[in-house]
């Protein structure tokens, strides 16, 4: 019987597949497609302390083997969230969830983990500062090392919740950030975020995207995303959940040996709601035909 | 919500730019006209949304525009299977219809309405149709509608078939009252609908979207009730909702 279980800051996942902030809402859309406990967990989307729309639309272009989104961290705000949210979550999903939150302020990211550290069902708090698609004041926590840092230590005394910081791919060094964040306090690295892309429709000769520019995701990021989980992995001791193009039972397994302890999926599940179920349904295959008998053994080995 | 694999049975050009596509498959997961489904195809990472035009227990009728590269790809597909999500959205709401609706379908906006003239005859309500067309090359079911039994109209902006102008036009041709209207067509029509009619109004929007199932948010429109989701919470909105 391969062992498919892996340990995140102390807890454990049946299994390394994590459906990735924005791109799962709050599960209750693909919970009508299958039972959605068979995920180790899911990272639900970015919460701000208000609620936001979001950016104006069109919001998605498609791209080859990719799209690029600029939704703007559209989120019914954190109240809703816990009021209405996470008591929904609870009726349909029996483990832990991965609280993803976003910001403008060092104090709205405070907030935000503090107001979720109450939550039983909150395992993991993913803080995100790294969206692309935000840019108030010019302020870009997951840009700078410093503010990065700051973000860390600041959310650290909010919450006794293990945190995770979600790094921007969009930056001159991702180690650098990474350690900043590890030095802070941070008790996990989330990686990648989108990259910063756009597409021009040829015929209006205007951007695809209202906000002209957005987070490019999907399979074309896979190695980009790769590379980065190696070179943090290598940079940092704290666990790391890799994401960035994950598709298929080979991508988890090969982001893990690049050193990831878990892995997020993104995009694939937009274009195949059931991704997930279909990566976590082959990952046994793939483990024995790789003569792998625990999953968490190759974490790093590359 | 399905994710089913349909077999292509016929995709014939019906009018400029307008193909007819009939699969068989199971078409359980669609409930209602308006709906739509979601098509993967070889080489696209995402879907193409196509509303659905007509469906029965084995058999589903879709008619699509090549607007790009996707469905040009999709129009040149004669034989084999396509992975679709089907029952997508909310579909029309035929019980808030009325005994006499209007319908109003503008371009390729008109493939939903066929499915709902279809079911609300049979359940003995009387619509009458009103099609919008640029030209006649371009018309298309003027033919299809009218042998359901319905009043059909026409009209197309050159004057090439029909009424010469936009469905608001042919609307001034017809003198009876309505005790509703649904309309799917460029939002400038709706639009235009909803300033010519003061009756009780459904109406299909139409958005660019990457997964059809409300996971993405890539489609949210503010409406006068909260913001909603095209591919979820629509397509069909009520026109009394809409900030336009």
């Amino acid at each position: 019987m391969p062992d498919l279980s892996v340990t995140l800051s102390g807890i454990k996942l049946d299994n390394p597949v994590i459906p990735a902030s924005g791109t799962f809402g709050y599960g209750a859309e693909f919970k009508d497609f299958y039972d959605i406990n068979i995920l180790g967990s899911f990272s639900f989307k970015g919460t701000t302390k208000e609620p936001r729309f979001g950016n104006p639309t069109p919001r998605v272009a498609e791209c080859v083997s990719g799209m690029i989104n600029s939704v703007g961290l559209q989120n019914p705000g954190i109240d809703a969230v816990i009021n209405e949210e996470l008591p929904r979550i609870a009726t349909y999903f029996k483990k832990p969830v991965i609280a993803n939150i976003g910001g403008f302020s060092v104090d709205e990211f405070v907030y935000c983990a503090e107001r979720l550290s109450v939550s039983e069902q909150v395992g993991i708090i993913e803080v995100n500062i790294s969206c692309p698609n935000l840019h108030k004041g010019g302020v870009n926590f997951g840009s700078d090392p410093k503010a990065a840092a700051e973000v860390t230590a600041a959310v650290r005394k909010a919450t006794n919740k293990p945190i995770y910081l979600k790094l921007s791919p969009n930056v001159e060094s991702i180690t650098e950030i990474a350690k900043a964040c590890e030095d802070a306090g941070a008790d996990g690295i989330s990686l990648i975020n989108t990259l910063l892309g756009m597409r021009i429709d040829i015929k209006t000769r205007k951007p695809v995207i209202a906000n002209k520019m957005g987070g490019f995701s999907g399979r074309a990021i896979f190695p980009v995303a790769l590379r980065m989980v190696y070179e943090v992995s290598k940079a940092v001791k704290i666990p790391i959940i890799g994401m960035g193009g994950v598709a298929s039972a080979e991508n988890v397994i090969e982001m893990m040996m690049a050193g990831a302890s878990a892995v997020q999926v993104g995009a694939e599940n937009l274009r195949n709601p059931y991704a997930c179920k279909e990566i976590i349904e082959a990952l046994p295959r793939v483990m024995a035909e790789l003569k792998i008998d625990r999953l968490r053994d190759i974490v790093g080995v590359a | 919500m399905n994710k089913v694999l349909f077999q292509i049975l016929t995709n014939n050009q019906i009018a400029k730019d307008v193909y007819r596509l009939i699969l068989s498959g199971d078409t359980g997961g669609i409930s209602a006209p308006g709906q739509f489904v979601n098509i993967e195809l070889e080489g696209f990472y995402l879907r193409r949304p196509i509303s659905v035009c007509d469906w029965d227990d084995k058999t589903l009728t879709l008619i699509y525009k090549t607007v790009g590269e996707g469905t040009k790809a999709l129009s040149k597909l004669k034989t084999g299977s396509l992975n679709l999500l089907t029952g997508l959205g909310n579909g029309f709401d035929l019980s808030a219809c009325g005994k006499r609706p209007l319908l109003v379908g503008g371009g390729v906006g008109t493939p939903p309405l066929y499915g709902l003239c279809k079911r609300l005859i049979e359940r003995g309500a009387e619509p009458t149709v009103i099609l919008g067309f640029n030209s006649a090359d371009e018309v298309f079911y003027e033919e299809e509608f009218k042998c359901l039994g319905a009043e059909t109209l026409v009209a197309t902006v050159d004057g090439s078939h029909g009424v010469k102008g936009l469905v608001t036009d042919a609307l001034k041709v017809l003198t009876q009252d309505f005790d509703s209207y649904c309309a799917c067509g460029p939002e400038p029509m709706l639009r235009a609908l909803y300033k010519a009619l003061d009756i009780k109004g459904q109406l299909s929007f139409e958005e660019r979207m990457a997964c059809g199932f409300g996971a993405c948010m890539g489609c949210s429109c503010k409406t006068k009730y909260g913001s909603k989701r095209i591919c979820k919470d629509g397509p069909v909105l009520k026109a009394d909702e809409i900030i336009w």
